[in-house]
């Protein structure tokens, strides 16, 4: 070991020289500093070189003041909020390619407060930059940006045009009543489905979609194949044709059928049908409608599904629907078999004696028939059904099912509870339709109501159905008073609810779902 | 005899004054077609100074000017090149030289040389002798892994002592350090311990500095005897105060810029 040098022990027992760095002298200002690789102190780095030299200080940006958005080039919009770190990046990519040319790398980047009506954007950059034999010498350095005012090109159309629209779903369903698409309605909200849509008007026994673009429409053509048995069919129209760069503008109509059998409608199935669902009864009742039709037997309590190719094949239509539903008061019951279920629903076989109603306490026509609502019914409970024993009907497979087999004379669909009307707990969100004024009847806008009122009582009945849509807490609710012991009317928990989203002034309440 | 005596006493006072007047530092503005790295394309001792063959006759005549009446100025290559004084040591008593000098150049240097210097060829695989090892009239730093029969040579022929050693943990030696008789400078990343221990082998003050306006290459950048140094034309005010003090090249005026730096300095003499 040389005199003079200190020895450090190594935690591994190597000898390691203590090195403390010296100091020397700068060369351009002579002031004592650490040694580095330009051996020149800040200062003097500094004064003689200017890593920002060549960086831009002023660039521009365009902003859309409608929809707030900016241009990046060449052709997208990207929204962004003021001082947002969208907005940041926006601004940083415009000055990144003289960045990366001049080999200066951003270390940091904020924004300096400007006022939003003076047009410009302010940034200060963090510069790093490698000079001299390998220093990296940091500087800030500010940016300018002008903002300059332009409408984007939807936001162009849409002011040209407002009602603009290029797509259109005609959803049609050939039925009296409007039950389907209420419950679609309900369902479009769910999923969000027609956020897209420009416009939404009532066209008689259906519904009319208007779109921006095709796509948007062919999503909801998708989304409606898969919750309903539909059947499409397409044609465009030319509106305008660039001849110099062979573009072709088009509106499309995307024409959408729903499947006229409905739930709760009674069906009589011809024999080639019935030979062909496997010899399922004449009369079927529809239980289900999703993509595809679930169809009951009540008598033996089989269910088949129906898809909507299939349908095609028969078109058979419902000979009896809802709206003829009559009630019956239930005298006897005797269970059958023990409960069942199928595809969730529970259906339990019975023997029951009703009497309509309205023969209750006239005369003494009573109806010993078979019915699938065993779990349900008890002596003394109202049901509704359809009569067959009293009903005209205008449809052949009806009296071919007579003629050869012997029909019952009463098919019970549901339990009927007390009518009350009372403010519900919850309450649901409805699309914004545009009603069309020239087509509204006499009587329409009642008949409207019932519909209504009936859709909402059915959601309460079905907690299947209520799964698929969004209900929410109905602030005007009071909890009534009347005492409800012994009452087994159906209502919605108030799990199962939403809290609505209100903006006002108050604070607001975000949505929350317990389950 | 008593004007011999006379002359004798009045040559010896002449010898005397001149050799402590104070030499200035020679003038900041050398450059060797363009390039400020001197001490690449010189070689200065204090028994002669080696040149290299420029285009034109500016670096010879610089160094004529202050060297002629004092000492040979050769002007000479070595194997055909010009970088002489990174290919040569050498000091008062002797001058080694690569294996890639040819027999002319030998011979040349032979003539032109002083009688007591003595001129040898050694045969080393790491021929840049310059860059390797570094040496003043006692002591010399090599290269580590130099040759046992070079170390030898050095010690035959230019009669030094030799360390092997490196400097700021850099083995070429020879590049990062220029001292004299009387002083020294290193790379500036030199630790202060190491600074300790190089001064204690070389027995003179050592500081760490820059020249050439922060050029680490000390030894290429400048040229240094015990009284005139010759630096680039880039060295900065500052790198030239360092140079002029610890190498003791302006003597009795303590300027209050020296006073500085002696806190700088390391001064360890024995």
């Amino acid at each position: 070991m040389l005199p003079g040098s200190a020895p450090a022990a190594g935690g591994t027992g190597m000898f390691v020289p203590a090195a403390t760095a010296g100091t020397v002298l700068c060369c351009m200002c002579g002031v004592s500093m650490q040694p580095n690789p330009a051996n020149m102190c800040a200062r003097c780095l500094r004064a003689r070189v200017d890593i920002t030299e060549g960086v831009p200080r002023h660039a521009a940006v365009v902003y859309c003041p409608d929809c707030s958005s900016y241009l990046q080039p060449p052709r997208s919009w990207l929204r962004a909020t003021p001082e947002s770190p969208e907005l940041m990046q926006i601004l940083l990519r415009r000055i990144n390619r003289p960045l990366a040319r001049l080999r200066v790398s951003l270390s940091g980047a904020e924004f300096v407060f400007s006022e939003p009506h003076s047009k410009r954007l302010r940034l200060k950059l963090r510069l790093r930059r490698e000079v001299l034999h390998g220093i990296v010498l940091e500087q800030t350095h500010p940016v300018e940006f002008v903002v300059h005012d332009r409408l984007c090109d939807s936001c162009s159309r849409a002011q040209a045009n407002p009602d603009q629209w290029v797509a259109v779903v005609q959803l049609r369903q050939h039925v009296p009543h409007r039950r389907t698409f209420l419950y679609l309605e309900q369902l479009l909200l769910k999923h969000g489905q027609a956020s897209l849509a420009i416009r939404v008007a009532a066209a008689p026994s259906g519904l009319d979609f208007f779109f921006g673009s095709r796509s948007h429409a062919a999503r909801l053509v998708d989304f409606l194949a898969t919750v309903a048995p539909i059947q499409t069919s397409t044609a465009k129209q030319l509106v305008s044709h660039d001849t110099k760069s062979s573009v072709y503008n088009y509106k499309y109509t995307f024409s959408v059928e729903i499947c006229p059998i409905c739930r709760e409608d009674l069906i009589a199935l011809s024999r080639q049908a019935s030979r062909d669902m496997g010899g399922l009864g004449p009369l079927v009742l529809c239980v289900k409608v999703t993509n595809a039709i679930a169809l009951l037997d009540p008598l033996t309590l089989r269910v088949h599904h129906l898809e909507e190719k299939k349908y095609r094949v028969y078109n058979f239509k419902a000979a009896l629907t809802s709206k003829q539903l009559v009630e019956y008061i239930v005298l006897d019951i005797e269970q059958e078999s023990p409960e069942i279920s199928i595809d969730g629903s529970r259906y339990q076989l019975a023997y029951a004696q009703v009497a309509r109603v309205s023969d209750f306490g006239k005369n003494d026509t009573i109806f010993t028939v078979r019915t699938h609502l065993g779990h349900l019914l008890n002596p003394g409970d109202h049901a509704l059904g359809y009569d067959l024993y009293g009903a005209n009907l205008n449809d052949d497979d009806m009296d071919t099912a007579m003629t050869r087999y012997s029909l019952p004379e009463v098919v019970l669909v549901k339990k009927s509870y007390e009518k009350r009307p009372r403010t519900r707990r919850w309450k649901l969100k409805r699309l914004p339709v545009e009603e069309d004024a020239a087509n509204k009847a006499k009587g329409e806008e009642e008949k409207r109501l019932d519909e209504y009122e009936a859709f909402l009582r059915d959601l309460e009945l079905d907690p299947e159905m209520r799964f698929k849509m969004d209900l929410y807490k109905n602030e005007d609710y009071r909890s009534e008073m009347a005492s409800t012991v012994g009452d087994d009317i159906p209502t919605v928990p108030i799990e199962e609810l939403i809290e609505d989203l209100t903006l006002g002034d108050d604070e607001d309440d975000d949505g929350e779902e317990a389950v | 005899m008593a004007t011999r005596k006379f002359r004798f006493y009045f040559l010896r006072v002449i010898f005397l004054v001149a050799s402590f007047v104070p030499r200035r530092l020679t003038l900041s503005g050398i450059q060797f077609e363009n390039n400020c790295e001197v001490g690449v394309f010189s070689k200065l001792t204090n028994a002669y100074c080696l040149v290299a063959i420029g285009g034109s006759e500016n670096f010879y005549s610089a160094f004529e000017a202050e060297l002629a009446d004092a000492i040979p100025v050769v002007k000479t290559s070595i194997g055909g090149t010009r970088i002489i004084g990174r290919l040569c040591v050498g000091n008062k008593n002797g001058l080694l030289l690569p294996h890639t000098t040819t027999d002319q150049e030998l011979q040349h240097m032979r003539n032109c040389l002083p009688d007591q210097v003595v001129v040898q060829r050694i045969d080393e695989r790491l021929s840049a002798l310059g860059n390797c090892i570094s040496c003043n009239d006692h002591v010399a730093l090599t290269h580590p892994d130099l040759d046992k029969e070079t170390e030898e040579f050095i010690a035959d022929v230019l009669g030094v002592e030799v360390f092997r050693q490196t400097i700021a943990g850099n083995i070429l030696v020879g590049s990062y350090c220029a001292f004299s008789n009387r002083g020294g400078l290193v790379h500036p990343h030199t630790s202060v311990e190491d600074l300790d221990e190089l001064s204690t082998l070389l027995q003179v003050p050592l500081v760490a500095g820059t020249v050439n306006r922060g050029s680490e290459v000390i030894a290429a950048g400048m040229t240094v005897n015990d009284w005139t140094a010759f630096c680039g034309s880039d060295t900065t005010a500052t790198e030239l105060s360092v140079i002029e003090s610890v190498f003791k090249l302006r003597e009795g005026q303590p300027t209050a810029i020296v006073e500085d730096m002696r806190k700088s300095l390391i001064d360890s003499y024995v």
